[in-house]
Formats: C-alpha cells, structure tokens, sequence
C-alpha cells in the first residue's frame, strides 16, 4: 500500500462495517464479534471514506460541513491512526 | 424496587445472542449449554425467532450471535439471518460446521450472513474426535476451506483444557494454514458439561503458562498475522473477570424454548424469573424485568465487593461461578483472592497439579468424562 497522501483514496477496511447506529447517537465500525463506537469527528471523516473521495476531498467536504478551516492536519492524523487499527486502506 | 426511586434507564443489549436450537451433532465434554437441557420445552418457531429480532433491534441491539447447539441444525436459518441483515444487525454465526455444505454457505452469503466462528476441537483429528465424540475433524477442515472459498471473516474457536491446551503451537500453526482472521484460544470455562468434567478439563498452571509463552511465541514468528485471543482461564487468576460487563449490561441471551437470559449460563441462577419472549416483549424484559434489574448497579452486593474499589472494573465477577462454587450468587467471585471462598479455586488448580499429563490419551482422572447428550442430560435429570 501506498503512503498516506492527500492523494489517497481511503476505504473502510476489509472486515469492517461502518453503520450509523440510532441507539447510540453514533457511528459504530462493526467487526466479527466486536464492535468500535466512534466519536463524532471519527465518524464524520470514516463516513467520507468511500474509496473514491481524495483526503483532499475527504477534508475540504468536512471543512464545508463545519464552516472551519485548516482540518488537514488532523484528517491524516486520524487516517494513520486508523490505518494502524486496520480500520481502512487505500490504493 | 420501591416506588419513587430512580430509575436509570438501562442502555441497549447491544449484544443478543439467540441459542436457537439445542440440537447438536456434536457431544462435547466442555460445552456450556446446561445438562439438562433435553427438558428444555419446544424451539420457537420461525415467527417468533422474526419478533425477537425486530423488538431487539428496535432497543439497539446490533452484534447478533446465532449459536445454539448447532444453529444449522434449523431449516430456517437462512430465513433468520436474511431478516437480520434487512434490520441492520451484523451477523455472527456460531457452528461446529457441521451441515455446512456448499449450497448453504452460498445461501447465507446472499441471506448476509456477516462472519463465520467455527469451532475445532485440537488439532488432531484424534483429539479432535474423541473431544467432541464424533469423526468431524475433516468435515471442519473442508468446512474451513469453503468458508474462506466465501470470503467470509474466518474465526477458529478452540476451547482450551488439559487434554488439548499443550497443542496450543500446533492449534495456532493450523489456523494458520486455514487463513483464519482470528483465533479464539477460550480456556474453559467451568459451567454447565464442563463444570461436570472440571476434574477432567483443569489444566495446571504449568501447562497454562506454557500454553501463554507459546502464543507469545507464534505472535512474533508470524508478525500478527492473525489475531489472537488467548481467553486466561480465570481460575489462575487473583482478580475475576468482568463478566458480561455486569449482568443487564450489554447481553441478552435467548434459548431455544424463548427463555430471556442476562448470560448464557443464568439459568442456575436461583431466585430470578426468566421471562420468555412468547409472552413478553423485549423491552420489558430488558428494562423492567425483575431477571434483568436484579444484579444491575452494585445493590446486591455483599462484602468484600460493595466497599471494593474494583467493582465497577469487575462487577464482583461471574454471578454463575460465585453461585456454583459458594452457594451464593451475591458473593464475591470465589477466583478474586479477597473473597472468603478463593481457596474454593486454589483447591481446585491444586488437585490438576497431582493428576498427571497426558495431553495425548483419555484423561487419567477416576471421574470419566460425560459427553453432552441428550442420553446424559436425561440421566443427569431424570
């Protein structure tokens, strides 16, 4: 896999299943037996990873979302992070 | 509860397990089911399975297990897990893969059947067969192979006990070989067949923590390839495990005769009224059932727990074992080595220390092994 870039197309990951679950006022990444429930900046930028949207994309819909600036940084910070977890990939 | 009190609402069953059937191909020794299940009254039929599902999901529940017994043993699993998938659970199966034949894998993939756990006995097909007192270890071999032909999430489930537990590289090397995503190394637990044949099955520390370092081991030589979950048998341990999160936590278990349960084993538990689901909707029986009420929050305990700075990590531990072990379920769980009872447990390691190993035959204890059947369970409850 390629190094995370802005270029990157991020996907939920193989054996994950992202849902908005109601009950919990949250995302939830589902998985055999478990279950992850996601804060809401988590789950805002896991539901952009479609495998089709950029980070770019990914950000500059976040930044429209919110009427804020400068998420960048933070958006690939996240993607590292889950990317550790193995909760998505990219090509 | 004394009216006016507050009420906290409880959060979902996030967790509902539905035993569908407690049919089984399989006579496993260790196997949780309760002995005497063979009085267990008929399995709800396909409709209500259907209305358990809604009203749980409606609560929030969202990981469903489908076990049993052997769960295909039902015609009408297929049914089930398509109206599962169509609420929006994520879909566990828990089978022996005993009846998992081509046509039906297929079948439940297009149904949305989301993951696979299947269970192997040992690595050997003769310990494997003796286990479950059955020739099924290259039935599961194939299974497993169709399984990851589906592209299925693949968990192997290995119970773990003395007569297996130093095979744990060669069980690990084989998951391996299959392409599991998860191993499941579930040391047994000692409830229902397995509390019968506890004499039998207690491993020693030895072999436990061997069993660990072998584990350790195979982690590091195969990078984490696979994920492995190495269920520490709670009877070498000083502190108790938070079981279910708290009885009325997360967890709802469903029987095959539509008994509502806070953990699979609760039925033992005295002094509680298991509603069924055919005559009470889920919702009440989640938040306003006496069943479900009584061991949430820390009300019901006794010393050492209701003053531990531990019980909201551990709840005080296993309702079930405290009751099986001490007589009283609102005792401490004798494994904690504050509880009055710990030498309950230390009694019970130190006798597996005296029987000699023998990993590769029939176990050299005085007690044989009684296999799940409903033969034994009618013996055992005339």
């Amino acid at each position: 896999m390629n190094e995370l870039s802005v270029e990157s197309r991020p996907a939920v990951g193989r054996g994950f299943r992202l849902q908005w679950e109601a009950a919990q006022n949250a995302f939830v990444l589902l998985y055999p037996e478990g279950m992850i429930k996601l804060n809401s900046s988590a789950g805002e930028i896991l539901k952009r990873c479609d495998g089709a949207a950029t980070v770019d994309e990914i950000t500059a819909s976040l930044e429209q979302a919110f009427s804020t600036q400068g998420l960048k940084g933070d958006v690939l910070a996240f993607l590292a992070m889950a990317h550790e977890k193995q909760w998505v990939s990219w090509s | 509860m004394s009216a006016g009190a507050d009420v906290v609402r409880p959060g979902p069953p996030l967790w509902l397990l539905l035993e569908l059937t407690y049919r089984c191909p399989l006579h496993c020794a260790f196997c949780y089911n309760p002995t005497d299940f063979a009085r267990n009254g008929p399995e709800l039929d396909t409709r209500e399975w259907i209305k358990v599902l809604r009203e749980a999901r409606a609560l929030g529940a969202v990981q469903l297990g489908l076990s049993g017994g052997e769960p295909l043993a039902r015609d009408d699993l297929e049914t089930l897990v398509a109206e599962a998938h169509d609420l929006g659970f994520y879909i566990n199966l828990i089978t022996s893969g005993v009846g998992l034949n081509e046509p039906r894998i297929r079948a439940l993939k297009q149904a949305g059947l989301d993951h696979i756990q299947l269970s192997f006995q040992d690595s050997t097909r003769q310990m494997n067969d003796f286990l479950s007192s059955t020739r099924t270890f290259d039935l599961k071999s194939k299974v497993a192979a169709l399984i990851k032909q589906y592209d299925y999430p693949m968990v192997l489930n290995v119970v773990l006990h003395r007569l297996n537990i130093d095979h744990v590289e060669e069980i690990l090397e084989m998951a391996h070989r299959m392409g599991a995503d998860y191993v499941e190394l579930a040391n047994t637990q000692f409830y229902g067949w397995a509390w019968h044949n506890r004499e039998a099955l207690m491993p020693s520390r030895e072999q436990v923590e061997r069993a660990e370092e072998a584990t350790r081991r195979f982690r590091e030589r195969t990078d984490h390839a696979m994920r492995i979950f190495f269920v520490v048998p709670d009877y070498f341990e000083r502190r108790p495990k938070p079981c279910m999160n708290g009885l009325g936590s997360i967890f709802l278990t469903v029987t095959p005769d539509g008994t509502a349960l806070p953990c699979h084993a609760a039925r033992m538990l005295p002094g509680l009224s298991f509603p069924n689901v055919k005559s009470t909707s889920v919702e009440q029986i989640w938040v306003q059932s006496q069943a479900f009420n009584h061991f949430r929050g820390y009300d019901w305990m006794k010393e050492p727990c209701r003053s531990c700075p531990e019980k909201a990590r551990d709840f005080g531990g296993c309702r079930c074992q405290a009751y099986l072990l001490t007589g009283d379920a609102a005792n401490a769980d004798p494994v904690c080595d504050l509880s009055p009872h710990h030498h309950l447990v230390t009694e019970a390691t130190a006798r597996a220390e005296r029987i000699p190993a023998c990993a590769d035959e029939a176990p050299a204890v005085e007690k044989p092994l009684i296999f799940r059947s409903p033969a034994n369970s009618s013996t055992l409850f005339p």
